[in-house]
């Protein structure tokens, strides 16, 4: 699988580069994020900063704000206090969607969210990084290089037998690495994939645990999930979220062993 | 032919083009070289009639473009065929000149009758046929645009946007019922004499009109159905069916909207411009609610999402309407309304989708 | 019926008693002063005198022979100017003698003796003619009865009295007045007699007295007085002010801002009486469908129809109850509820639950019912407007001074308006069926779960906002013509009450349908109605765009379905 990955995906272009200087090598950092939602505080004073090329794995228990937190990053929710920056200089606060999409953090929704009504193949064409303004969609054609990729990227999440599948005839794990391949078309930076193996059998839980560990290094990852044994299984660095903060972040066993953690949240699981 | 390459997987498309094609040689033919004695002739109340259904087919068309492929119930599509309408009703009463019953040599007959001195600013250069034709045009999908842009970029959706859309045709209406807007009011626009020279009564100028109908409807067809093929067309479908998932893979969502919008609204201007020669009135009547939820219906009816199944559903409902309200004109409400419950509840594919093969895109 | 012969007996008896109690008087009279005795002999044959004079003198005689008339210290004067008013005074034509007061009986007129009080008994209607009254005397018998009942014993019939005359005050009338002013013990009367007396007061010449009654007419609204300060004002000719005492002149200008500026706040306070009333009326239309809609996701498009339905019910109700016009409408509201709501039901498990998570199929399903409907209506009773009657208890109006009256029947409906909705409150808050529609609405899969019905919780929340709808009929029975096209008129509107409240939240509904109505009623005197209510739905239009979830949006995870 490593090697599927290899040749094109790592080269992103200049334009991706141009707005993100990661010199100190950090690739997102989050500074005092505060939410509230009618007087329910979803966020409070949050810090997170992701390294370049690094797999974290974020955890914690319900409403401890992990999907609020790849809202705030991802321009869906506006936080009421606090900064988001995406490398040294690119502001995402000042960004909407469709532009911190474009600027490379892409993003997977806890439920799959693939175009159902449309092929395997047309929903990775859509993802495609290129010119998405409306005039160039209208009389945009697919380059023999394009397709490649595409064709690449299919066999990257094993695919290729149902590319011409209506996505909506997909099974559940079929949707989720569907989703991921539309993430991949897009070349980001910077990954966020919430709960990608939810619902997933065994296997496809080992083969979704290879498809991220193998973009650890070239992207960077944020993966929320609570299968311990997933995280466990691919993770190097993880955060625990409690109550809209972070409680402890460090290696796996280290984390684990935390009392603290052990009575807001492990403690209960394991 | 470019055109039949776009129709290649496209059956209903083609028996349509091949329908309107047979429609633009044949019914002038019949009208007027045919003698009224024959029984291929055919009378000008008929050309007149499908004419008008021409024109509503290609309203509908343009509500499926917007509903069908991207999810904008528009209950508010009378309101851009009636603008395109008023702005054609307008050249054509400048048209009438001193023949009004007044003989008013610029104003209109409704505007004498209010005392008015001068003619309203708005009403200036709608004496020049090209002129009318770009307002035709840029009235309303200057509307459109203005209303599309505040709407998708705060992103009322679904029900919320049917029901402004409904609310923005109710204004509508009731400002083109007051006089003092200077469209005539209650009454409307009406009277007409000729366009551009010719006598909008005779045979010939209604033959060639008809034939314009079958035109637009055609290259509105191809336009349209070239659009969703295309990669835009693509997208507007991802919004369609997650809006949310379009917007994180970077399309700006609300720009595909407001495009779709606009142009749909033009399509459906232009229905109006040539709805309102053939039928020779337009009155504030057209911006009625039930009106826009009626063109829905001819979509839902027809099957939405395939454009052809929004025209057939345009001639079917309304050729329907003519034949009830002519006999047994109580009987047509019941008739619209279970249309609308049948058609919602076991037909989501419309008619069209009892004939076609794919039943699996249910959702 | 008792017999002619005994009532006169009858009569004849209380005269005695009567008499009798008049000599008691006398006596006492007597006791007090020596003159009255003399006076009230004679003033009982100037009033028999009097009386016969009028019955003979030309009409322009007359008015002279009333003010005589009201000079004499008698109580009959009273009786006899407010018959003469009324047209109730005759004279009998063949003697030509007694001047009666004549009531209507089954054979003509039943008549009594002015003078003495006697009833004479019944007479053809040929034999009796009425003693003619004109304009010009009847405005004199209403100030000199006025006069006279300044010294009823009602107080109600004094203040009508001191209103009365404080139309035309002259110097006698404000001696009247002042004499009576210590002596009165009602304050609202008081306030008037000095009102009275103000006006007056204002146009003397001491200029103490005059400021003192500027001071006392500012506080009264009504035309006449402001009337009275516009007179100090007048302007001659060449622009300067015939008023040349300075200090009245300003006090005059003050009283009248004050005024001014009361009347103007009395009229604000009507603006917002008209919006609140407007305001009932489509938050009453507007508060089912926000059930319908904002509970269950569905949007009816029907829900005018139902109104519809409702105010049909109400008169069919009517015709069935012809006897009971007050009180049909007790009877009304209940079935137009039920009728709506098994309506609503119906439609319910008919079309609207195959439609449910697809709330676009649900507008054109039940936009397609409301036709039907509509067209339902029209064949059963025709496309004509039926007119269903007001109660009397409902028409009239309550007067709160003389610049603001509020009228009875918008009461009841903002009271009936309030009372619908804190009833519905109730039902979803503390209710088994309100707690079971609200976690319907909020996780119908978990409310599954828990074992609640949801199936049967949809139709009787769908039977609920029907209900509603209907008893909004009701409503708007009593406002307008019923007719088949009563439903469409209020659907954009109530679409827009719920969707600029916000869906979902009930308060919000009330809250926007009534500040929609006041906004309303505010704009319409500048813009028109029309122009009013398009100026409305344009600043809808344009405050969703800013706020698409409305005033009070649902927030957090639970409204991002």
């Amino acid at each position: 699988m490593n090697k599927l990955l290899g040749s094109r995906i790592d080269q992103i272009p200049d334009s991706v580069e141009a707005g993100v200087d990661t010199r100190h090598g950090q690739v997102l950092y989050l500074e005092n994020i505060n939410v509230s939602f009618d007087g329910f505080q979803a966020l409070k004073d949050l810090n997170l900063y992701i390294d370049e090329g690094e797999l974290r794995c974020i955890i914690g228990p319900n409403g401890a704000g992990k999907t609020t937190m790849m809202d705030v990053i991802t321009g869906k929710t506006r936080p009421d206090t606090g900064t988001v920056f995406f490398g040294q200089l690119v502001d995402l606060l000042k960004m909407d969607e469709p532009s911190i999409a474009q600027a490379g953090i892409c993003r997977k929704f806890q439920k799959p969210t693939v175009f159902e009504h449309q092929t395997v193949f047309n929903n990775l064409e859509l993802a495609m990084r290129t010119n998405k303004n409306v005039w160039s969609t209208l009389f945009a054609s697919l380059s023999g290089e394009q397709l490649d990729l595409i064709d690449e990227i299919l066999e990257t999440i094993g695919l290729v037998g149902q590319r011409n599948f209506l996505a909506g005839s997909l099974s559940h794990g079929q949707k989720q690495w569907l989703e991921i391949g539309m993430l991949l078309m897009q070349q980001p930076k910077l990954l966020l994939v919430d709960e990608p193996v939810a619902g997933m059998t065994h296997q496809e839980t080992e083969r979704t645990a290879e498809l991220l560990l193998a973009l650890e290094g070239k992207h960077s990852v944020v993966v929320v999930e609570h299968d311990m044994e997933f995280v466990r299984s691919i993770s190097r660095k993880v955060t625990v979220l409690h109550e809209g903060s972070v409680l402890v972040e460090g290696e796996m066993d280290q984390v684990q062993n935390d009392r603290r953690v052990a009575e807001v949240y492990l403690g209960t699981l394991c | 032919m470019f055109s039949m390459g776009l129709l290649k997987n496209d059956l209903g498309g083609r028996i349509i083009f091949y329908l309107l094609a047979a429609a633009a040689i044949l019914v002038p033919v019949c009208n007027l070289v045919v003698p009224e004695t024959s029984v291929f002739y055919l009378s000008s109340y008929t050309v007149t009639l499908v004419g008008k259904y021409l024109t509503y087919a290609l309203l509908a068309l343009a509500l499926d473009l917007v509903w069908g492929y991207c999810g904008i119930l528009s209950l508010g599509h009378g309101a851009f065929f009636a603008l395109g309408g008023y702005s054609m009703g307008m050249y054509l009463m400048r048209q009438i000149g001193e023949r009004g019953v007044y003989g008013h040599p610029i104003l209109p007959d409704f505007m004498v009758f209010l005392n008015w001195k001068e003619l309203p600013w708005y009403w200036y250069g709608f004496d020049q046929f090209w002129f009318a034709m770009l307002m035709v045009v840029l009235v309303p999908t200057l509307l459109a645009f203005v209303f599309g842009w505040l709407a998708f970029r705060s992103r009322v959706t679904g029900v919320y946007l049917a029901i402004i859309t409904q609310a923005l045709t109710y204004a509508l209406m009731l400002a083109f019922f007051l006089n003092e807007m200077g469209f005539g009011g209650n009454n409307g626009l009406t009277d007409f004499k000729d366009i551009l020279g010719f006598n909008i009564q005779s045979d010939a100028t209604r033959v060639v009109i008809f034939v314009l109908s079958c035109v637009a409807l055609a290259a509105a067809y191809l336009a349209c159905r070239y659009i969703v093929e295309s990669k835009l067309g693509r997208v507007v479908l991802a919004i369609r069916d997650a809006e949310d998932r379009t917007r994180f893979i970077g399309y700006r969502v609300e720009r595909f909207k407001l495009w779709i919008f606009v142009f749909s609204a033009a399509l459906a201007a232009i229905a109006g411009a040539l709805y309102v020669p053939q039928v020779g009135i337009i009155n504030p009547g057209e911006f009625a609610p039930l009106n826009s939820i009626e063109v829905v219906i001819w979509v839902a009816v027809g099957g939405r999402g395939t454009l052809y199944g929004a025209i057939a559903g345009a001639f079917l409902v309304n050729y329907s309407k003519t034949l009830l309200t002519g006999s047994l004109p109580e009987v047509w409400l019941f008739v619209l309304g279970s249309m609308f419950v049948l058609s919602t509840v076991f037909l989501p594919k419309g008619l069209v989708g009892l004939f076609s093969k794919d039943g699996k895109e249910d959702e | 019926m008792v017999n002619g012969k005994s009532q006169l007996l009858l009569n004849r008896a209380w005269l005695s008693v009567f008499l009798m109690l008049i000599g008691c008087l006398l006596t006492i009279a007597q006791a007090q002063s020596g003159t009255n005795t003399v006076e009230a002999v004679v003033s009982q044959d100037a009033f028999t005198e009097l009386i016969h004079q009028l019955r003979d003198a030309k009409l322009r005689k007359k008015p002279a022979l009333v003010k005589q008339l009201g000079e004499l210290q008698d109580t009959r004067v009273e009786a006899v100017l407010q018959a003469l008013l009324d047209g109730r005074l005759y004279y009998t034509k063949d003697d030509r003698r007694a001047v009666v007061f004549k009531e209507n009986s089954e054979k003509g007129y039943r008549i009594t003796d002015v003078v003495s009080g006697t009833l004479i008994g019944e007479i053809g209607k040929r034999q009796a003619k009425k003693i003619g009254v004109n304009n010009t005397l009847r405005r004199i018998l209403r100030s000199k009865l006025a006069e006279l009942k300044l010294d009823s014993d009602a107080s109600e019939e004094r203040l009508k009295a001191v209103k009365a005359l404080s139309q035309k005050m002259d110097a006698r009338l404000g001696h009247l007045l002042r004499d009576r002013l210590p002596g009165e013990e009602d304050d609202d009367v008081r306030a008037v007699m000095s009102l009275a007396i103000a006006i007056l007061d204002v146009r003397g010449q001491d200029t103490g007295l005059r400021l003192d009654a500027i001071e006392i007419l500012a506080t009264d609204l009504s035309s006449n007085i402001r009337n009275t300060l516009n007179d100090l004002l007048r302007t001659n000719a060449d622009g300067s002010f015939a008023e040349t005492d300075k200090a009245v002149l300003e006090a005059a200008t003050d009283a009248l801002k004050k005024i001014d500026r009361q009347v103007w706040l009395y009229g604000l306070v009507e603006t917002l009486f008209f919006g609140l009333s407007l305001g009932s009326v489509l938050a009453l239309s507007a508060i089912g469908l926000a059930i319908t809609f904002g509970v269950m996701g569905v949007i009816n498009m029907a829900h005018g129809e139902l109104m519809m339905v409702g105010a049909y019910t109400t008169y069919v109700i009517q015709q069935l109850m012809p006897n009971y016009q007050d009180s049909f409408i007790l009877v009304a509201i209940p079935a137009a509820f039920l009728v709506s709501a098994l309506l609503g039901i119906c439609i319910e498990r008919g079309v609207i639950r195959f439609l449910y998570g697809r709330p676009l199929e649900t507008l054109l399903a039940t936009f397609g019912i409301s036709l039907i409907l509509q067209q339902t209506v029209r064949s059963i009773f025709s496309p004509l407007n039926r007119s269903v009657s007001t109660p009397s208890w409902m028409s009239g109006s309550l007067e709160i001074n003389s610049v603001l009256s509020l009228t009875l029947n918008r009461l009841y409906i903002i009271a009936f308006a309030l009372i619908v909705f804190g009833l519905l409150l109730m039902v979803l808050k503390k209710t088994r069926l309100g707690l079971q529609v609200r976690a319907v609405s909020q996780n119908r899969s978990m409310a599954k779960a828990m074992g609640i019905r949801s199936e049967r919780v949809d139709a009787l929340t769908f039977g609920l906002g029907s209900g509603i709808a209907g008893v909004a009929g009701v409503a708007l029975s009593q406002l307008t013509n019923v007719g088949p096209n009563l439903g469409q008129s209020y659907i954009v509107d109530s679409f827009m009450v719920v969707v600029f409240g916000g869906v979902g939240n009930l308060w919000g509904t009330l809250i926007s349908g009534m500040s929609l109505g006041v906004a309303n009623k505010i704009l319409e005197p500048f813009a028109g109605a029309v122009l009013a209510k398009i100026l409305i739905l344009v600043a809808i239009i344009l405050f969703i765009q800013i706020r698409p979830r409305g005033l009070f949006p649902q927030k957090g995870r639970a409204a991002e379905d």
